[in-house]
């Protein structure tokens, strides 16, 4: 009837759906295959941008060691390296090398960059999946809490919480914690992953995980792990809050929007409690935007880790990438940042499937 | 007053199911507090369809959900609604409730049906669960018992395969079946009273059909009575045994089906009757002397305006997703000064011939010849001069003129475009001179849109669209989203227009009354075909094709007793087609 | 009632009612921020009221940043000889001093301005990118627009202080002095948000389009500059103050980002608080705490203004996050509903001004078989009807 309805969809409220079992379809399948192969040009768009941004103004070595050379030495090292070719030929080499694994070389040390993430990688991983609980739990429980008591006293409360979290920098929340748990009351300590004596405790295993709460179980020493914990408290809560306040906001804003929609009304209308028309009607629906801003959250996580990890001296990626910036080591840079990009383009892929298993309008 | 209040409530206990006693409601809003019903009294009889109708603002909808209380929270309300139980064994005022009580009330006692079907189902969960999830409410715990009964429901209401579609999600069922699906939750709590708030009105008229007998059987087989909100008084006529007639707030009448549309005792309500389209009833427009308007030629001696060989439109579709075929080799014209009525369901592709015609839709097969241009594969440029000899008024009054300029802005735009004037400023003149052809005063010229009501929008639209003087008209859906009297008057001066202008008019609507009242010849479309394309009358009272006997005897017709002869007829035919 | 009725849900004529009065606004009630004020209620309003005086009482500082800064922004000495360093709040130094001797609350004054004209700059440009892209992109599709979604995602997903260092690294290799370290962090800070507003702006002018006053404008033949330049532009950037306030305190938290790392601006040339927290890390753990507190909380509270702002507006305009509450008791007449007083008289002398109008020749009466001309019956539809005109909505 209506003018401007989509035709498929038009077509498809005529004619009753031919019956068909239910199981994933292969809609969803489809869904999840395209989703997958847009990870390609995702990632190819930002190392081309990276790496012109990068390029744009001149050469690596020029940058980290420029004065500190003679112009001829410097133009020795530029050609051994091969920077005097033209930029696109150099791109298309980086373009073959990243395929091949390989994101370069740093200059300052001289150690592959992929070797950083190796070493370095589980501590980010470490920290943001700490921070992450610590978001999921205050974001999720304070912001069911705001959208239920709407407009009351609590919902103003929390919101304000919420966009103080948002408000603060990750770096300023982190010196303050610093100030007042380290220094003021000295009760937990003020930076790096864990004590001199738990690491010489690590040395021992035989395969460390780098993980410092899993290789504290696989020492079994509670101690060691209290230590690690004691350690992980600050960081992980000043990042976990920076996050929790955008969870807060948009749980609140999805669950008051569905509570609002006719079937939230509609199964009032039938005598379903308030508590049950939140937890389950209004809930459910709610959680695949939810889950979808919250992948991207997740991105913007690792930016917040960089800037953690420098306050807390937490060896991570991002502490890593702070230095190699101070040392302007800017091939180490860019392939740090390359690595996060990956990393983002694939989270964001499994947050995506997550968010289509929910929902049964794409899974059948 | 009070005397009587009080003998309707000694009738509620004595065996009316429920009895509305001075209900007013009023709303906080940005602009103060709003009264949306006043003092509105009328009983609900056992096993009765009460019908309530009036037009929108009429607080039809907002008198419905007080019965269970399910209204915002800026809402305030006062009098009383008392519900008795199914069994007459307990009374109790649904405005005082509260909490626990309330939510215990809602669903078993009164529950309600609502017009949209798609957004009253939970997209995420299948429509088993949703429907246990009202009994769940009203402690039923055993599961088995739970799914046996979602399922016994289904069948009830006619979902084929109930047992397996019980673990489907809504959207894998049509709009007539998702339909089914809620008045399915509703009967399943085995409810006294069961609340349809415009059940029908996003639905196509053969499903519509359909919904009304589902909605029959709840009074006869589960023996409830059924409140029907609808502004359509041909489903009142349908389904009603009492008619609750409401205007601007108030009860204006109430008394049973056949006193309603025979002998009208309120004037709104003769008003409201008058201005129904029926079938059959040509419209005539008179002249201050009273003299019939009539078109200076015949069109069918006029040139064809529009002339369509198999013409054929097909949406591309999305990432390995077939392509649709909207419109299937159809073949047509119009005549100059001609009126072409084409009538279709939604998705039969009637929207986008009209689109085509406009050049708002690339043809993709087949020729269409729009005032000497051929469509199929025409450039822009080519087709930008004969623009102004093409008006268009649209379905939507609410979203058809930018929102940002004012109507004489909006009504001057097709002028401005084609260079009959340099400014606003220059057209006002002109512009205004348009308003008062639709019967607009002048000074609605500095209006915006929003200040304007659906229907003097619709004129604007009107007006915008004869800007021009253009010699083809091509109206989709004008007057669906108007009220029944604010539809005539539109009607009315449309073809009033038609005939002093004599443009050639291509009318779009799913409405076959409506067509009727002001077609020369009749075009059914189906599934992107023509399936039946003669003159009005030939088609109204002898149509051949089984779609279009099926669309023409499942249009309810706006008189009880014809209305179950109608009915019956529906059913002979349908049964004939299976 | 309130209390006792749980439903919140808006039923659906609610906003019909809430346009129905039409009464005429004055061109001041009609500005953004004013027109917001009046409508927002409780606390709802104290937030955005909030919002709006940390807003002002910054942007006051930073105008008069000379009169109210005791000392330059990277002044070290006066007449009477150095400042100590890292000295603790005195009657000479308020806030104290940081390690390199400067005095921190000039140096909070003068950051002010700083992150002011960061924010002007930032905003200005990715504004100007964005809704321009976003209107080319959105109103003529095809592979172009692809292209440019595809880029605009993945940049959006990118986090955005990864870009914003990279694009400092580009423009200033580092660090450099107040007009080209603000102009490079300005515009790292509009390359990451460019594509937010391009992908705002365009999801409007996709819905935009398919709007049946856009198609209108096309069947009369409207050119594609007056469609864009008439129609989209105005009704597609009619949401940007919420995403251009939301924005500011995000540009905020960026440049604070980049003067952390060490890529802001050169403290000689002008104060930045993100520089003066990374400078006061160490003296953190020696448990000097003005260094730290004093510019971080003026950051905090900023971006808190901002936000504050920012999230109102966006509450007010979506009807269904807005606080409303109830009348308390049944009151408001019927005709109220229709229209309101003023209105009402005008109102009817329109029918009446309508009725003349039918008395001329191209509109004469006509006396038809489905309706007759009656005053009341007209009255009711110029009153009666709702402004959405939604065939059954109630």
């Amino acid at each position: 009837m209506s003018a401007t309805a989509a035709p498929a969809t038009a077509d498809q409220a005529g004619k009753p759906k031919e019956a068909k079992k239910n199981r994933l379809s292969g809609g969803f399948f489809r869904f999840v295959l395209t989703r997958f192969l847009l990870i390609i040009p995702t990632v190819f768009i930002l190392v081309t941008v990276v790496f012109f941004v990068m390029r744009a103004t001149g050469d690596p070595i020029s940058a980290a060691l420029g004065g500190r050379l003679t112009p001829q030495e410097l133009q020795a090292r530029i050609h051994a390296a091969g920077y005097d070719k033209p930029l696109i030929v150099q791109y298309f080499e980086y373009l073959g090398n990243l395929l091949h694994g390989d994101l370069g070389t740093t200059m300052t040390d001289n150690q592959p960059v992929v070797s950083i993430l190796a070493r370095y990688g589980s501590a980010t991983f470490e920290l943001a999946f700490l921070a992450l609980i610590v978001a999921l739990v205050v974001g999720i429980g304070l912001g069911r809490v705001a959208a239920r008591r709407r407009d009351h006293a609590a919902d103003a409360g929390i919101r304000t919480f919420a966009i103080l979290c948002y408000a603060t920098p990750v770096f300023f929340l982190g010196l303050i914690l610093k100030l007042i748990f380290a220094i003021w009351l000295n009760v937990l300590p003020a930076s790096g992953r864990s004590s001199l004596a738990t690491e010489m405790q690590f040395s021992r295993l035989v395969s460390p995980t780098g993980f410092y709460i899993i290789d504290a179980l696989q020492l079994g020493d509670m101690n060691v792990l209290a230590d690690v914990l004691r350690h992980a408290v600050l960081p992980a809560l000043a990042l976990g809050l920076l996050t929790a306040g955008v969870f807060i906001r948009l749980v609140r804003t999805n669950v008051i929007s569905t509570f609002n929609s006719g079937y939230v009304e509609a199964a009032r209308s039938r005598g379903v409690s308030e508590r049950r028309l939140l937890g389950k009607h209004a809930w459910r629906p709610a959680l695949i935007p939810i889950i979808t801003v919250m992948g991207m959250q997740i991105a913007m996580m690792l930016a917040g880790a960089v800037l953690t990890e420098t306050t807390f001296e937490w060896k991570g990626l991002g502490f890593m990438l702070s230095q190699y910036l101070k040392a302007r080591d800017f091939v180490a840079v860019q392939g740090i940042v390359i690595l996060i990009a990956i990393i983002v383009a694939v989270v964001n892929f499994i947050v995506d499937v997550i968010a289509a298993l929910i929902d049964p309008r794409v899974r059948y | 007053m009070t005397q009587q209040a009080q003998h309707t409530q000694h009738n509620a206990q004595q065996g009316d199911l429920a009895n509305i006693k001075d209900l007013s409601v009023s709303f906080m809003t940005d602009a103060g507090s709003i009264k949306a019903v006043e003092d509105v009294n009328f009983t609900i009889p056992r096993k009765t369809v009460v019908g309530v109708v009036g037009e929108s603002g009429s607080g039809k909808s907002v008198t419905a959900r007080s019965i269970i209380k399910l209204l915002p929270e800026t809402a305030t309300t006062s009098g009383a609604i008392y519900l008795s139980n199914r069994e007459d064994t307990g009374t109790l005022d649904v405005l005082s409730l509260s909490g626990e009580q309330l939510r215990t009330m809602r669903g078993s006692q009164a529950a309600m049906v609502f017009q949209e079907p798609n957004s009253v189902l939970n997209p995420v969960y299948t429509i088993g669960w949703q429907i246990e999830e009202g009994l769940r409410a009203h402690g039923m715990k055993d599961k088995k018992e739970l799914r046996a009964k979602a399922i016994d429901i289904l069948k009830k209401v006619g979902i084929p395969d109930a047992e397996t579609r019980v673990d489907y999600y809504p959207h894998q069922f049509s709009g007539g079946q998702k339909q089914r699906i809620v008045i399915a939750m509703a009967l399943v709590l085995n409810p006294g009273l069961i609340l349809a708030d415009e059940p029908t009105t996003a639905l196509d008229v053969t499903v519509q059909a359909e919904i009304l007998d589902l909605l029959r059987l709840a009074r006869d087989e589960f023996g409830a009575s059924v409140l029907i909100i609808t502004h359509n008084m041909g489903v009142v006529a349908d389904i009603a045994d009492e008619v609750v007639v409401m205007y601007r707030g108030h009860v204006v009448e109430q008394g049973p089906v056949e006193q309603i549309f025979y002998k009208p005792q309120h004037e709104y309500t003769q008003r409201l009757l008058a201005a129904v389209p029926r079938i059959g009833q040509h419209l005539v427009v008179r002249d201050r002397k009273g003299d019939p308007i009539e078109r200076k030629t015949d069109w069918h001696d006029e040139p064809l305006a529009v002339k369509a060989r198999n013409l054929s439109i097909t949406y591309p579709g999305h990432l390995m997703q077939p392509d649709f075929k909207a419109v299937d080799g159809i073949d047509f014209e119009i005549h100059r000064s001609e009126v072409l009525g084409l009538v279709g369901e939604s998705g039969s592709g009637k929207s986008t011939t009209g689109r085509a015609i406009a050049g708002l839709q690339k043809v993709t097969g087949g020729s269409l010849n729009v005032l000497g241009v051929e469509m199929n594969g025409v450039k822009e440029r080519d087709f930008k001069a004969k623009r102004a000899d093409i008006g268009f008024v649209f379905q939507d009054p609410g979203s058809s003129f930018d929102p940002l300029m004012t109507i004489a802005e909006n009504v001057a735009e097709p002028l401005l475009v084609h260079h009959k004037f340099g400014s606003v400023a220059e057209a006002k003149n002109y512009v205004g001179d348009l308003l008062e052809m639709v019967q607009l005063p002048r000074v609605y010229m500095d209006r915006y849109p929003h200040e304007l009501s659906g229907g003097q929008r619709q004129r604007a639209s009107l007006a915008r669209g004869l800007a021009l003087k253009p010699s083809l008209l091509i109206a989709d859906e004008p007057t669906s989203a108007l009220d029944v009297s604010v539809q005539a008057k539109v009607l009315e001066l449309f073809k009033k227009l038609q005939a002093e202008i004599g443009f050639a008019c291509l009318f779009i609507t799913h409405d076959l009354a409506v067509v009727d009242m002001l077609a020369d010849r009749i075009m059914v479309m189906h599934k992107g075909k023509i399936v039946e394309h003669d003159d009005a009358d030939d088609i109204i009272e002898r149509p051949q094709n089984p779609y279009t006997q099926k669309l023409l005897a499942s249009l309810p017709l706006p008189d009880p007793v014809k209305q179950r002869e109608h009915r019956a007829r529906l059913r002979e035919l349908l049964a004939a087609q299976q | 009632m309130a209390k006792a009725n749980a439903s919140r849900t808006a039923i659906s004529n609610d906003e019909r009612l809430g346009n129905l009065r039409l009464r005429r606004k004055s061109a001041w009630a009609k500005l953004p921020i004013v027109k917001q004020l009046r409508v927002a209620v409780g606390w709802q309003k104290g937030m955005l009221v909030t919002g709006l005086v940390l807003c002002a009482f910054f942007l006051i500082v930073a105008l008069f940043a000379p009169a109210i800064a005791p000392y330059g922004h990277a002044q070290i000495k006066d007449a009477s000889g150095s400042f100590p360093a890292q000295a603790a709040p005195s009657a000479k130094h308020i806030w104290g001093t940081t390690a390199g001797g400067f005095d921190v609350f000039s140096r909070v004054v003068w950051g002010t301005r700083t992150a002011i004209i960061a924010i002007i700059v930032a905003v200005l440009l990715s504004i100007f990118a964005g809704v321009l892209l976003g209107l080319v992109s959105g109103y003529f599709g095809g592979w172009v627009d692809r292209v440019l979604v595809m880029i605009a995602d993945a940049i959006y997903s990118f986090p955005s202080l990864l870009l914003a260092i990279l694009m400092a690294i580009m423009i200033s290799h580092g660090q450099s002095g107040l007009w080209s370290g603000i102009l490079a962090s300005g515009i790292s800070i509009t390359v990451v948000y460019i594509p937010q507003y391009f992908r705002t702006i365009r999801a409007e002018v996709i819905r935009i389009k398919e709007s049946a006053y856009i198609e209108s404008a096309r069947v009369v033949g409207a050119s594609t500059w007056r469609i864009m330049t008439k129609h989209l532009f105005k009704n597609s950037t009619r949401t940007l103050p919420v995403i251009l306030t939301l924005n500011s305190s995000e540009a905020i938290l960026t440049l604070a980002g980049l003067g952390f790392l060490g890529f802001g601006i050169e403290p000689t040339a002008a104060a930045e608080w993100g520089y003066d927290l990374n400078r006061s890390v160490s003296d953190v753990t020696a448990g000097i705490w003005w260094t730290a507190v004093f510019p971080g909380l003026a950051i905090v509270l900023v971006v808190l203004g901002i936000t504050l702002v920012g999230e109102s507006l966006n509450d007010l305009a979506d009807p269904r996050l807005r606080a409303r509450k109830s009348a308390g008791e049944v009151v408001g007449s019927i005709e109220d509903t229709s229209v309101d007083e003023k209105e009402g008289t005008s109102a009817r002398n329109e029918v009446i001004a309508e009725l003349d109008a039918a008395g001329n020749p191209i509109a004469a009466k006509p006396v038809a078989t489905v309706t007759d001309y009656d005053e009341a019956f007209r009255a009711s539809e110029w009153t009666g009807e709702g402004d959405t005109g939604n065939r059954g909505e109630e």
